[in-house]
């Protein structure tokens, strides 16, 4: 059962420099929230209890997808209804679209936001049941032990914690070379969509590279991949609602029946979205064929450790990285 | 019989019965202390008007405007610069089925609690809490929501629409809710309000779904007695007369 949530001061700026002081003021206390499909989850359960919470739904600039010539800018308080709905996107990024189309259910889609998708929480149950683990900032990982359920955990670069990555559109963004603009205290730098998603090596406490006062603003999307061939596919328990198992993006150039570029990454088997380089490196420069698919099948999963009930997301991804080939000819 | 019955009636009347609690039970007017951390409760406002709590809170529910006493003295503020400033002013006005309710809305409230608790509209259930259960879907602007994880401060300047804003206001009901009767789609029909709502929302913006379209715009709605089926087929009775 849930209780109700905590008492906190709810603020709701209506510009950026707002927002920011407000973020500077409060500190470690702020919370940020935009559709909130995540965080309120966590303050029913009290297992967070910031003490001012910051809704940024105000701020208009952060809405909308806008072609800027070389990139389309996708404001990242932009609803992943919005994003499926998009004409910009469809007839560029079909894979983004679809990729958010498969996150949760429609309510959640027209309330969640790409911003949130990308820089939401792992959903390992025991971390998320308010476990004093690693990430949590204890000592130990009850995720990875003897007896533990670890069904939806990872397979590659656990560092203590073996949480994995949720999110459907991580993927889609890291093969789309995307850049991820954030804004701190008024100044705003940009982050490519592979070094957003950190590891456990990196911060054990973090998903991403969001710290406290740090705000999302905008994922660029570079026109380099628009109108190649682009495959998303997404494996979870449930048809609707459910968080991916395992789910495979793939943008790949191909000329005269061979593939001239490619970029493939996978979501769930690791805490950021995993590059599946060893396949993209098989792939260059050769023919598009079945002997592609058998190849890549197998080393899609190359160097994966098992824990003790996850070892079916091993072929899972060599099937993924197979029927993402077979989507070429 | 026994003969010394009347011994035993004398006895047993005489039995010392140990005492009930309630007869020790004697009320007293919630304190400050019993209250909790409310501070934003004017509890003077209805003590001296010797009304319980029970009735001031029957009142804000029949009447639909809840005016703490407290609100007043933000009440002259601009509503925005203090939303920046000083966080949100708890007085709101919210658009719910085509008419404006002031509510007095705590931060960290949600829509449902607001609707189910301080509006009275308790067609809008809460099933799980958390946004998987769909019970509690209602349309913001005419697209679903779980109103469940909306803060009701995010509602504001929205069109709200909740079950039972779906009928016509003569009570003839809308399209999807008899499509519904006639493909019995309810069992226990907890589902139910958030079923029609998430129907009325997908034939606003589509009048003419297909099955596919028809079933994805109805997966964030689950239903423990597995009538999906019976659901289904009413949505695709009712695009035909919505």
């Amino acid at each position: 059962m849930t209780d109700v949530m905590h008492s906190f001061d709810l603020f709701a700026p209506a510009s950026i420099e707002e927002a920011a002081k407000l973020l500077d003021k409060h500190g470690k206390e702020a919370w940020i929230i935009a559709g909130g499909k995540d965080s309120f989850d966590w303050f029913k359960d009290r297992h967070k209890r910031p003490s001012a919470v910051i809704d940024i739904t105000g701020l208009k600039k952060l809405h909308g997808v806008s072609d800027k010539g070389d990139y389309i800018a996708i404001g990242a308080l932009s609803t992943l209804s919005e994003i499926e709905e998009s004409s910009v996107l469809k007839k560029n990024f079909p894979l983004l679209v679809e990729a958010a189309g498969r996150v949760a259910s429609p309510q959640i889609r027209n309330a969640g936001t790409l911003g949130g998708n990308v820089a939401q929480d792992t959903r390992c149950t025991y971390y998320r049941d308010g476990f004093p683990c690693y990430r949590a900032g204890g000592n130990t990982c009850y995720a990875n032990t003897p007896t533990a359920m670890n069904r939806e955990h990872a397979l590659f670069d656990a560092v203590r914690c073996v949480a994995v990555t949720p999110s459907d559109t991580g993927p889609v963004l890291v093969a789309l070379e995307a850049e991820m603009v954030i804004s701190r205290n008024g100044k705003t730098r940009t982050v490519s969509a592979e070094k957003f998603f950190i590891g456990p090596a990196i911060d054990i406490t973090r998903m991403t590279v969001l710290e406290k006062g740090d705000i999302l603003t905008e994922i660029r999307l570079p026109k380099k991949w628009a109108g190649a061939k682009q495959y998303f596919e997404k494996v979870a328990d449930r048809e609707a609602w459910d968080f991916a198992l395992v789910n495979i993006a793939m943008v790949a150039k191909v000329s005269g029946g061979k593939v001239s570029d490619v970029r493939m990454a996978c979501g769930g088997v690791q805490c950021t979205p995993r590059r599946l380089t060893n396949v993209e490196s098989l792939m260059k420069g050769e023919k598009v064929g079945s002997e592609m698919e058998t190849l890549a099948k197998r080393v899609a999963a190359r160097g994966a450790k098992a824990l003790n009930y996850n070892h079916f997301k091993i072929p899972l991804m060599g099937s993924l990285a197979a029927r993402a080939v077979r989507s070429l000819a | 019989m026994s003969e010394n019955w009347k011994e035993d009636l004398a006895e047993s009347e005489q039995f010392d019965y140990p005492p009930d609690p309630a007869d020790d039970f004697e009320w007293v007017p919630a304190t400050q202390e019993v209250a909790g951390n409310m501070p934003d409760l004017p509890l003077e406002t209805w003590q001296s008007q010797s009304s319980t709590r029970r009735e001031f809170l029957r009142g804000v529910v029949c009447s639909g405007v809840a005016v703490s006493a407290a609100s007043y003295l933000w009440a002259g503020n601009s509503s925005e610069a203090r939303a920046a400033v000083r966080g949100v002013e708890r007085l709101v006005s919210l658009n719910i089925n085509g008419k404006n309710r002031r509510v007095d809305v705590a931060p960290n409230e949600t829509l449902a609690h607001t609707l189910r608790y301080k509006l009275g509209l308790t067609g809008t259930k809460i099933g799980c809490n958390r946004a998987e259960c769909g019970a509690c879907t209602v349309l913001a602007d005419d697209t679903t929501i779980y109103s469940c994880s909306t803060l009701t401060h995010q509602a504001r300047g929205q069109k709200i629409t909740t079950v039972e804003g779906v009928a016509a206001p003569d009570g003839t009901l809308h399209p999807v809710q008899q499509a519904f009767i006639d493909e019995l789609g309810p069992q226990c029909g907890f589902c139910t309000p958030g079923q029609v709502v998430a129907a009325v929302g997908l034939l606003k913006k589509n009048p003419k779904p297909t099955e596919d379209e028809a079933r994805r715009a109805l997966s964030g709605n689950l239903c423990r007695c597995g009538a999906y089926d019976h659901y289904l087929k009413g949505v695709m009775r009712a695009s035909g007369r919505a």
